[in-house]
């Protein structure tokens, strides 16, 4: 399990526009690196990510190893109710992660 | 020496111009005379001020600083049983942002049964060894990145000690001398870029003045974390000198100097650097 | 590069852009792994195939980046488009590009009214010194764009330490 950040108002006001910051451990080898021998490191790399609230996808990007490593990616969305937002990075070599934050929205 | 390849150290695109513009300098400091002038206290400035504006930012913000993705392992691991003795740092330490503060500002510490000084990754194997029973921690692990880097947060801000006194001043002296000793194959001291002509550009590269105020931290060059160790090998490459295994001696000596060439200066720890 | 037509904007940026729409997917070329480095048309072949024939217009996008890199392992990159963000007129995506890493690509974000502001942070890698372009689809079809110049002092994706 990589080790994620996850920074999301746990209030908001209805319709108000928040930022959402996350970050998440990963090394995003980008495979164009030679290593000490001169072989390229095999790429592995995170491909998708997406944000849903409360079941609807909110924020969705295609990642390329232009990415850095350990991606930090920070986005917008209208608080539109109470619930729950999740986040989901999938990518080479199976990799998958979920991350969930609640924000309370009055 | 001439055409001894320094073992295990890929020459990368940068250390091969670094190579060029050092000799190019050391021609140039060759025939000054290197009078060993150490930074007065008061002109003494973290790495922290030679970084641009946007990597300033990473560090500031602990939402966005990646070095904080190895503190919230650290976390985890301070409440892990381990060992044969099935005990975790909380057991005997307690609450760490309670208990822990202002440690990691005075390591490297003397140690009794070494008769020397230790580093912090030293101190925390010698409880993982002596007090839980377990296997020590590899230098650069990641298990080991994460706790100091857990312990270093929490004396962040907080002045780094003087270690001098009678017992450490031997090691501090040693890891002076390593400072100001010409070494490798461009015959080049610590001194004379830290100390003679810090603010002054290498390659396109500012110099800064060597503090060792962030450790561990991320390094945008190694996309992770890493300890002073890492980054002493690293300068000790960059030099063309031998460097050192992990852990050894020597690097403490130099580590006990660092700080205490550095002492008030504030814990930046995880800090972010180029 | 040259084309018959003879526009009145003859920005360098422009006569490749519909250079590039002429020649279609000749231009297209593929970065070998490990070579190190695209080329700008490399780097058009990518946007046409996200925009087909639809012009590249500039404005309403502003693309943020350090114009001097000090390491071009981890770029922190803001890109924010105008736009009302309303069921009727938003920001459908932001994609970006550049001219020198080993490919073209570097993040496409699909957003919508939801959004609320279109905007976002990311970390990327830059190879060289080179040109990155942002690119907004709107939602009546339209791409608007910035580019930045940056000077990269110590290149990513190259050499293993």
């Amino acid at each position: 399990m990589a080790r994620a950040l996850i920074n999301v108002p746990p209030k908001a006001k209805r319709g108000e526009v928040i930022e959402i910051k996350t970050l998440i451990s990963h090394e995003i080898e980008s495979g164009f690196r030679p290593d000490s021998v001169g072989k390229l490191v095999p790429r592995d790399i995170i491909t998708l990510f997406v944000a849903t609230y409360n079941g609807q996808e909110i924020f969705r990007a295609d990642l390329h190893p232009a990415i850095a490593a350990n991606p930090f990616i920070s986005f917008f969305t209208v608080a539109t109710e109470s619930g729950k937002i999740e986040f989901k990075w999938t990518g080479d070599n199976g990799f998958s992660q979920t991350e969930t934050a609640a924000i309370t929205v009055e | 020496m001439t055409g001894r390849r320094v073992a295990a150290s890929p020459c990368r695109v940068s250390c091969r111009v670094l190579s060029r513009a050092f000799v190019l300098a050391a021609l140039v400091i060759a025939n000054s005379f290197t009078s060993g002038a150490e930074i007065p206290l008061a002109q003494r400035q973290s790495g922290y001020e030679f970084m641009t504006r946007e990597t300033r930012a990473m560090q500031d913000d602990d939402t966005t600083n990646p070095g904080m993705l190895w503190v919230l392992d650290g976390e985890a691991l301070w409440s892990r049983k381990a060992g044969e003795a099935g005990k975790s740092c909380a057991d005997c330490h307690g609450d760490a942002p309670a208990n822990m503060k202002g440690v990691a500002a005075r390591y490297p510490a003397f140690n009794a049964a070494r008769n020397r000084p230790i580093n912090l990754e030293q101190r925390v194997n010698l409880c993982r060894t002596e007090q839980q029973k377990a296997a020590p921690l590899a230098f650069e692990s990641k298990d080991m990145l994460a706790l100091t880097a857990f312990i270093g947060r929490q004396s962040r801000g907080m002045p780094i000690a003087d270690p001098m006194n009678d017992r450490t001043r031997p090691f501090i002296e040693a890891g002076r001398d390593m400072f100001f000793r010409r070494q490798g194959q461009i015959n080049l001291s610590c001194a004379q870029c830290h100390d003679d002509n810090w603010g002054g550009k290498l390659a396109g590269v500012p110099i800064p003045q060597g503090h060792a105020t962030g450790y561990p931290l991320y390094r945008l060059e190694w996309q992770a974390m890493g300890s002073l160790q890492r980054r002493l090998r690293n300068c000790l490459t960059g030099m063309r000198a031998e460097s050192f295994p992990l852990g050894a001696d020597d690097y403490v000596d130099l580590e006990i100097f660092l700080m205490w060439r550095a002492r008030g200066m504030p814990v930046e720890t995880p800090a972010v650097r180029p | 590069m040259t084309h018959a037509d003879q526009s009145p904007s003859t920005t360098r940026r422009s006569v490749l852009i519909d250079a590039a729409r002429i020649a279609g997917g000749a231009l297209l070329v593929t970065a070998l792994p490990g070579s190190g480095s695209a080329t700008p048309a490399a780097m058009l072949g990518a946007m046409k195939k996200v925009m087909g024939e639809a012009p590249l217009r500039k404005g309403k996008v502003k693309l943020e980046l350090p114009p001097l890199i000090e390491n071009g392992n981890s770029v922190t990159m803001v890109v924010s488009v105008e736009s009302p963000m309303t069921a009727e007129d938003y920001v459908k995506a932001i994609h970006v590009f550049n001219e020198k890493n080993p490919q073209p690509n570097v993040i496409s974000a699909h957003i919508g009214p939801r959004a609320g502001r279109a905007a976002m942070t990311a970390r990327i890698r830059l190879a060289d010194s080179q040109k990155v372009i942002a690119v907004a689809e709107m939602s009546d079809g339209s791409f608007w764009s910035d580019e930045t110049e940056v000077i990269v002092t110590l290149a990513a994706c190259l050499e293993v330490l």
